[in-house]
């Protein structure tokens, strides 16, 4: 029994209890909420370990095994995205101390982030078709309720574009997995995989991925499906949109990556053509519409639709070294997107605006604080030597030798149209000086405990990425690890059943 | 039975979609709980729907005798039912504060965040 595959799951589920349980004391729902996002950390790094060692890492819930029990299975990828998770939990919990304002902590914020974190890492871990429904649910609810913090009228407004589809999508899931039960009799996905592979294949397959693939793509925001991310990320509270903006997407990229590697890999030359083609649209969108902003983070949150795009470039090609792009790139991209978003935050403190004709002059006044704008920035366009140049190289490297060329040039172009938009936010944030109309008087307020503790996570954030552009190698090797076992799903389906396909 | 149930659920899912596609958000609301209902229904009958044999073993047997129902797909309703009745219940609330807030119930006025 191997119980470091359950630790992620249950430590911000007890962390989300006992800061309920301390609703009256903010101050120690702060102490609680960081000791749990630590703990997460570390029992995710711990997983990450033994996933390294032992390929596999099985659980099953109650001891019934697979398939007539819930099982939770960690692999490489969920590994890696289960460590991410608990990064970001850390980074966030630190920025919150400073960012959220007293009422939001008293109507809950600590334990919805800290549900939420539990929704986001079952997701990651389970093996069961049926629980990640669940889970995603888990998820959406905690989604939901943060993103409507503090009422007006735009949180509204999205709010209900952001929940109409989700529970769309939801729905799409899961009568896709009601009609994949009639088919195989089976939830657990490693079945599902062995009963499909031994089936012959129907039409009513290639059905139920293009379900599956609408379903998830809604959530990860995949052209054309994608409309209710920009119009919702931007509303609510900065550190929630820079949670969600890390993680709640690449959620719906992870449940791609698992169901178009283990279950529906029999016909690629019409699921993952398919997948092709949204990838291609999808950069392409993301890209152009942030191109027509104007708002700090409505940029940023086109710019999430369109690296998006990327990572289902890399599942969609369906060589090794592409998948291998995909989730180096989610890796890249995570703690880039969170990192821009918490940047804007502090832009947001120093002069109490997200418009970018309102803002100027930060880096006569912050220069310190302009160079780790542009550490994120620019790996998000993907200039050497940072984190984004390997992600993009390896993706573009896998399409050349793939010969998909038009997607290729897209995927080259969307690069270059990513570093106008980041200059853009350059030219108007950081190098202007500050227009008339906008009150400065933040600006240039000395270092306090509690600018620091916005500064804090972005400074480590940064450091992330310089760390992964300079000293890629052993990242590389994780993403490799993961791509030969999304590629070879019989060890999956062995680690869980115990059977050899 | 099941060509009945499958009418069925196809007429829960069109209208559905249809209410979810009207202006007032309180439609939208109706039309999400038609779906989560024709979502439900669609694993009952996709399961396949089996007369008169619930899954009971025999005092003594340790598995049943002859065709039974898989209760399987029951337990999946059921979790899928609280689901949806908790999700509903915060869109009731949702829609309750964003009519008070932005004063219409007409999605068409709902725009500001869109471009």
């Amino acid at each position: 029994m191997s119980s470091e595959v359950a630790l992620p799951i249950i430590i911000p589920l007890l962390t989300g209890t006992l800061t309920l349980l301390a609703w009256r004391s903010n101050m120690m729902q702060r102490v609680l909420s960081l000791l749990g996002s630590i703990a997460l950390l570390v029992a995710s790094f711990q997983l990450l370990a033994s996933v390294n060692t032992s390929g596999h890492v099985v659980m099953y819930m109650g001891g019934w095994a697979a398939p007539y029990g819930i099982t939770l299975v960690a692999d490489m990828l969920s590994a890696i995205m289960v460590v991410l998770t608990g990064m970001m939990a850390v980074a966030i919990a630190i920025f919150s101390l400073s960012s959220t304002s007293t009422s939001h902590e008293r109507f809950g914020y600590y334990p919805l982030m800290h549900l939420l974190l539990a929704g986001v890492a079952g997701s990651f871990l389970t093996g069961d078709i049926f629980n990640l429904y669940v889970w995603f649910e888990v998820m959406l609810v905690a989604s939901f309720a943060l993103l409507i913090l503090g009422g007006e009228r735009a949180q509204m407004e999205g709010a209900v574009k952001y929940v109409t589809l989700n529970l769309l999508s939801s729905a799409i899931f899961l009568s896709a997995v009601g009609l994949l039960y009639g088919l195989v009799g089976t939830l657990n996905m490693a079945d599902i995989a062995h009963k499909l592979s031994q089936t012959e294949h129907t039409g009513l397959v290639d059905v139920l991925a293009v379900m599956f693939m609408v379903a998830f793509g809604i959530k990860a925001a995949a052209f054309p499906l994608f409309f209710w991310l920009p119009a919702s990320y931007h509303t609510g509270p900065v550190a929630v949109s820079a949670l969600f903006a890390g993680l709640l997407t690449k959620v719906g990229v992870y449940a791609l990556f698992r169901v178009f590697t283990l279950i529906f890999n029999q016909s690629p030359e019409f699921t993952h053509e398919l997948l092709l083609w949204v990838a291609a649209l999808t950069m392409v969108t993301g890209v152009l519409g942030a191109a027509a902003q104007f708002e700090f983070r409505r940029i940023l949150s086109f710019h999430i639709v369109s690296q998006i795009g990327y990572m289902i470039l890399g599942l969609a090609l369906f060589t090794p070294l592409a998948i291998i792009g995909g989730v180096f790139y989610i890796m890249h991209h995570i703690i880039v997107k969170t990192n821009l978003f918490l940047i804007s935050g502090i832009a947001h403190r120093l002069l109490g605006t997200y418009d970018l004709k309102k803002l100027g002059g930060l880096y006569k006044s912050r220069p310190y604080l302009s160079v780790m704008f542009l550490i994120p920035a620019l790996s998000l366009a993907g200039l050497p030597p940072l984190s984004g140049f390997f992600a993009k190289f390896i993706v573009i490297r896998a399409g050349i030798e793939a010969e998909a060329w038009v997607v290729t040039g897209v995927a080259l172009l969307v690069g270059l149209l990513t570093l106008y938009s980041m200059i853009k936010i350059w030219a108007e944030a950081f190098w202007k000086a500050v227009p008339e109309g906008t009150d400065a008087s933040q600006l240039n307020q000395p270092m306090t405990p509690s600018l620091a503790a916005l500064y804090v996570p972005v400074i480590l954030l940064a450091a992330c990425t310089l760390f992964i552009g300079l000293n890629g190698q052993p990242i590389y090797q994780m993403a490799e690890f993961s791509a030969q076992q999304l590629m070879n799903p019989a060890g999956y389906i062995e680690a869980v059943l115990g059977v050899k396909p | 039975m099941e060509p009945v149930m499958a009418i069925a659920v196809g007429c829960l899912y069109a209208a559905a979609i249809y209410m979810m596609l009207r202006r007032s958000i309180v439609k939208l609301v109706i039309g999400l709980m038609l779906l989560s209902n024709a979502a439900n229904l669609l694993i009952f009958t996709s399961a396949g729907m089996t007369r008169g044999a619930p899954p009971l073993i025999p005092e003594g047997a340790m598995q049943p005798d002859g065709l039974i129902a898989d209760p399987l797909p029951q337990a999946l309703i059921l979790t899928a039912i609280v689901i949806a009745f908790g999700v509903l219940a915060f869109a009731v609330v949702l829609i309750h504060r964003a009519y008070n807030i932005i004063h219409t119930d007409n999605l068409d006025q709902m725009k500001d965040t869109d471009t």
